[in-house]
C-alpha cells in the first residue's frame, strides 16, 4: 500500500474512532463527580489493614496477586531484552576506552550516588506509608548506580556492577514475592492474603505483608533495570559489528578506534 | 466543560496511532506506541478524579479527608511499569532488526529474507 493510501485509510478510521470514543466519554461519569465506589471500599479496606498509603494497599494487598502477574512481565521483558541483545557470533567485545571526565560533573556524582541510593532505599521502605514502594524506589536505586557511568566512566562502572550478582537479584526478588505468596497459604490463609501483624497505623512496621512484598518488588526493579540498561550500554559501548571479511581475514581485535 | 479530560485522553490516543501508521523509523514508532499507552494513563486519573480531592495517602492528611480514587491510580502505576518495560523490549528488537537488515525503515522491511 503506498504511504498515501495508507494515511487516507487512517484518517477514514480515526474519524470513526473518534465519534465512537466522544459517544462512549459523553455517557461516562461526570468528570470531578462525588461518586466513586470502588475507591471508597479500597479506602475502608486499606484502612483495615492499617495501610495508610491506600494505593500500596490496592496493589499489594487486595490485587497483590495481580501484581504477582505485572512483575512476572517486567521479569519476562528483561529476560527477552537480555536474550535478545546478547554478543552475537563474529562479534567482539572491545573494553571502552576510559574518558576524561570534568572535575566538577565527577565530584557532583560522587557526592549524589550515596543520596540518591539512599533515597531510592528510603522510597521502598516507606512505600506503605508515603508515595512510592517497591517500583519507584526500584528505579532511584538503579539510577543512583548509573551515576557512576556519569561521574567517572563505563569501566568504573562495570568494575562495580558485577553483573551476574544483579541477574540473580533480580530472580530472586521474583521469586521472593512467589514464595510470600506460597507462605501465605501454609500460615492457613489465602495465596497473598495479608497474614502477618497490621501493626500501627501510620508507622513504618505496619500494613503486614504490603512491606514485604514492597521489598521484593523493589529488589527485582532495581536489579532489573540495571540488567537492561547495561545490555542496551554494552550493544552501545563495548560490542562492534563484525568486520566484512575480505583477503586473508584476519580481523584482529582491538583494532579500530571508536 | 466535564468531558475534556476525556477527550485530551482520546486525542492522545488518536495522535499516537497517526505517529504509528505514518512513521518511516522503528525508534519513531515505539515512541509513538508509548505516547498511545500513556493516553490510558490520562484516562484513569480523568475518571478517578474528584473535585477537590488529594492523594489517597493518609501519612499527613485526616482520614476523612476527600481524596481521589486509589484503584484507578494503583492501575495506572501498573500501566507505567508494564509500559516501560515492553518499550525496552521493543528497542531490543529495533537493534537486532538493525544488525540483521541494516535498516529500521519499516517500509523497507516487507520483503521476507531469510
Amino acid at each position: 500500500m503506498t504511504r498515501r493510501g495508507r494515511l487516507v485509510l487512517f484518517l477514514a478510521a480515526a474519524a470513526v474512532v473518534a465519534a465512537l470514543l466522544a459517544a462512549a466519554f459523553v455517557a461516562l461519569p461526570h468528570f470531578g463527580g462525588a461518586h466513586h465506589p470502588y475507591g471508597e471500599r479500597a479506602v475502608r479496606a486499606a484502612f483495615a489493614h492499617r495501610t495508610a498509603n491506600a494505593i500500596a494497599s490496592v496493589n499489594f494487598d487486595q490485587r497483590a496477586f495481580d501484581t504477582l502477574g505485572e512483575e512476572s512481565i517486567l521479569f519476562a521483558a528483561v529476560l527477552g531484552a537480555l536474550v535478545l541483545l546478547r554478543q552475537t557470533a563474529g562479534e567482539r567485545r572491545r573494553p571502552p576506552r576510559p574518558t576524561r571526565v570534568s572535575p566538577a560533573i565527577r565530584r557532583l556524582g560522587v557526592l549524589l550516588l550515596p543520596v540518591t541510593l539512599l533515597v531510592g532505599l528510603y522510597v521502598v521502605a516507606h512505600g506503605q506509608i508515603t508515595p512510592g514502594g517497591g517500583f519507584q524506589g526500584g528505579v532511584v536505586v538503579a539510577t543512583a548506580l548509573h551515576l557512576l557511568y556519569v561521574a567517572a566512566d563505563y569501566g568504573a562502572l562495570e568494575r562495580l556492577r558485577p553483573l551476574s550478582l544483579y541477574e540473580i537479584g533480580d530472580a530472586a526478588g521474583e521469586a521472593a514475592y512467589a514464595v510470600t505468596g506460597i507462605a501465605t497459604v501454609l500460615a492457613g490463609s489465602a495465596f497473598l492474603a495479608n497474614v502477618l501483624p497490621w501493626g500501627t497505623f501510620g508507622t513504618l512496621s505496619s500494613a503486614g505483608t504490603v512491606v514485604v512484598l514492597n521489598a521484593a518488588v523493589g529488589m527485582e526493579v532495581a536489579c532489573g533495570v540495571v540488567v537492561l540498561l547495561a545490555t542496551f550500554l554494552d550493544q552501545a559501548l563495548e560490542i562492534e559489528k563484525p568486520e566484512p571479511r575480505q583477503g586473508d581475514g584476519s580481523a584482529r581485535p582491538g583494532g579500530g578506534g571508536g | 466543560m466535564s468531558v475534556l479530560p476525556y477527550l485530551v485522553a482520546g486525542w492522545i490516543f488518536l495522535i499516537g496511532v497517526y505517529g504509528l501508521v505514518t512513521s518511516r523509523n522503528l525508534i519513531h514508532a515505539v515512541g509513538c506506541l508509548a505516547v498511545t499507552q500513556s493516553s490510558t494513563y490520562v484516562l484513569l486519573l480523568a475518571i478517578g478524579y474528584r473535585d477537590g480531592g488529594t492523594a489517597p495517602v493518609y501519612a499527613s492528611v485526616p482520614r476523612d479527608a476527600r481524596v481521589v480514587d486509589p484503584v484507578v491510580q494503583a492501575l495506572t502505576l501498573t500501566d507505567v511499569v508494564v509500559g516501560a518495560t515492553v518499550t525496552a523490549l521493543l528497542l531490543a528488537l529495533v537493534i537486532q532488526l538493525n544488525k540483521r537488515h541494516g535498516t529500521i525503515d519499516p517500509d523497507e522491511l516487507s520483503a521476507l529474507k531469510g
